[in-house]
């Protein structure tokens, strides 16, 4: 049997080092010793897929939770899943979820004394098309302070969850907005030292796309790994 | 130019509603072909602190070796009950246990078999991406002919390896950080 074809490297830059120091979390959790690199065999090309049965209603709706609908600004999240080569990643799962509008998560541990909305739980997922677009419907979540630093806040931000094709191609990121003052503040966003893959974590605000009278559009498109040209030989 | 990729950025703490589930951290049903394993095991940190909000995710081939995915081509059986991914999230304890089977070997680069292994993410806050690594299974006779475990120095390949706690249950520690620090992969 050939191999088939692994995933490309990311240039350097594009992801963050796991040791940051701005960043407190990393001191005790980031490795010391330099991570050993694997070549791609069929236990990092090939990776779980989830089938749309797996979708209940609502699940790309997190304006609506426990009858009744959530506070706060609404907005539309589109885009698609591409690789590198900007080709479409279809039937993949995206998972979501953010804090409220007031900044708090529907989460034990969140202690921001900002209230819970009854309505909002803050979680989603999707399953890209055949061409590899998604879109969920949800409302703009706060920023919230994180002690990290004095007067340290979160800019807004949704988490999301994807895996692609592979088990080499898992990624788990964060959608920041255009224009938040808090983005040139935050360790973690400028954990990404290429200046041209953080702006790719900006999701781009989207008249066309913003339903009239009803909720603000964004663009957010994902880009994972793209596959070498050449599978090995035997 | 193709287009920069995506970065990654931490799960941090809050993840858990969204992302767990009951059931994940089980990978078999009772029709799951192949040696049924208990794996079970903590996250550490640099000070050998339990990490209480981690995520752990698991892939991995069925008995026969073979990956539920359309890449893997091999001529082995699929098995209908065995999908191969798990997901579990860390206790207060650090504390994780998933339950599933043995896999079988699969191919490496060219014809070489790897020997068994499970294929691991793991996600937390204070990780801004995920780390990968590997288990592998004590007395394995591929074990010896490993690539990947050949690769790593001597004195750090323990890592790698699960314990056998008891009959049909095996541990694995997951240490972030410092002395007995797990082998990590760039993959």
């Amino acid at each position: 049997m050939k191999n088939p074809a692994g995933y490309r490297r990311g240039t350097p830059g594009v992801h963050p080092r796991y040791d940051h120091p701005s960043y407190i979390s990393t001191h005790k959790r980031a490795p010391r010793q330099a991570p050993m690199r694997l070549d791609h065999t069929l236990s990092e090309i090939t990776g779980p897929r989830f089938s749309r049965e797996i979708l209940a209603p609502g699940d790309d709706d997190l304006t609506h939770f426990d009858g009744g609908e959530a506070l706060g600004e609404r907005i539309v999240v589109t885009g698609r899943v591409l690789d590198e080569d900007g080709r479409a990643i279809p039937d993949t799962m995206i998972e979501i979820w953010q804090a409220n509008a007031a900044g708090r998560y529907a989460h034990a541990a969140d202690r921001h004394e900002a209230p819970l909305d009854p309505h909002f739980a803050g979680i989603g997922r999707v399953i890209t098309d055949d061409r590899g677009a998604y879109r969920f419907m949800s409302v703009k979540p706060g920023a919230y302070p994180w002690r990290n630093h004095h007067n340290a806040w979160r800019p807004n931000h949704i988490h999301f969850s994807l895996f692609g094709p592979g088990f080499a191609t898992r990624l788990i990121t964060q959608m920041y907005f255009p224009g938040d003052p808090l983005l040139a503040l935050d360790p973690i966003f400028n954990s990404v030292d290429d200046r041209s893959a953080r702006e790719r974590l900006i999701a781009t605000f989207d008249i066309e796309l913003t339903i009239p009278e009803y909720a603000l559009g964004y663009r957010f498109d994902f880009v994972l790994r793209g596959r070498d040209a050449t599978p090995a030989l035997n | 130019m193709s287009p920069v990729q995506t970065p990654s950025q931490t799960i941090g703490p809050f993840f858990k509603p969204a992302l767990i589930r009951s059931g994940q951290e089980s990978l078999v049903t009772p029709k799951s072909r192949g040696e049924r394993i208990t794996i079970e095991g903590r996250v550490l940190d640099g000070d050998s602190a339990p990490v209480g909000d981690a995520m752990i995710e698991l892939w991995q081939a069925n008995a026969d070796g073979r990956y539920d995915h359309p890449d893997d081509s091999q001529e082995k059986l699929l098995d209908p009950d065995f999908h191969g991914f798990g997901r579990a999230a860390t206790d207060e304890g650090g504390c994780f246990r998933f339950d599933t089977i043995k896999p079988g070997a699969v191919p490496g680069i060219g014809i070489v078999l790897q020997a068994p292994h499970i294929n691991v993410s793991i996600f937390a806050r204070g990780l801004l991406k995920r780390l990968v690594t590997r288990i592998y299974f004590p007395d394995d006779p591929l074990n010896a002919t490993d690539a990947v475990l050949n690769a790593v120095a001597p004195e750090r390949r323990a890592t790698l390896v699960a314990r056998i706690e008891q009959p049909g249950v095996l541990r694995f520690d997951i240490v972030l950080q410092g002395e007995n620090e797990t082998v990590f992969f760039d993959v």
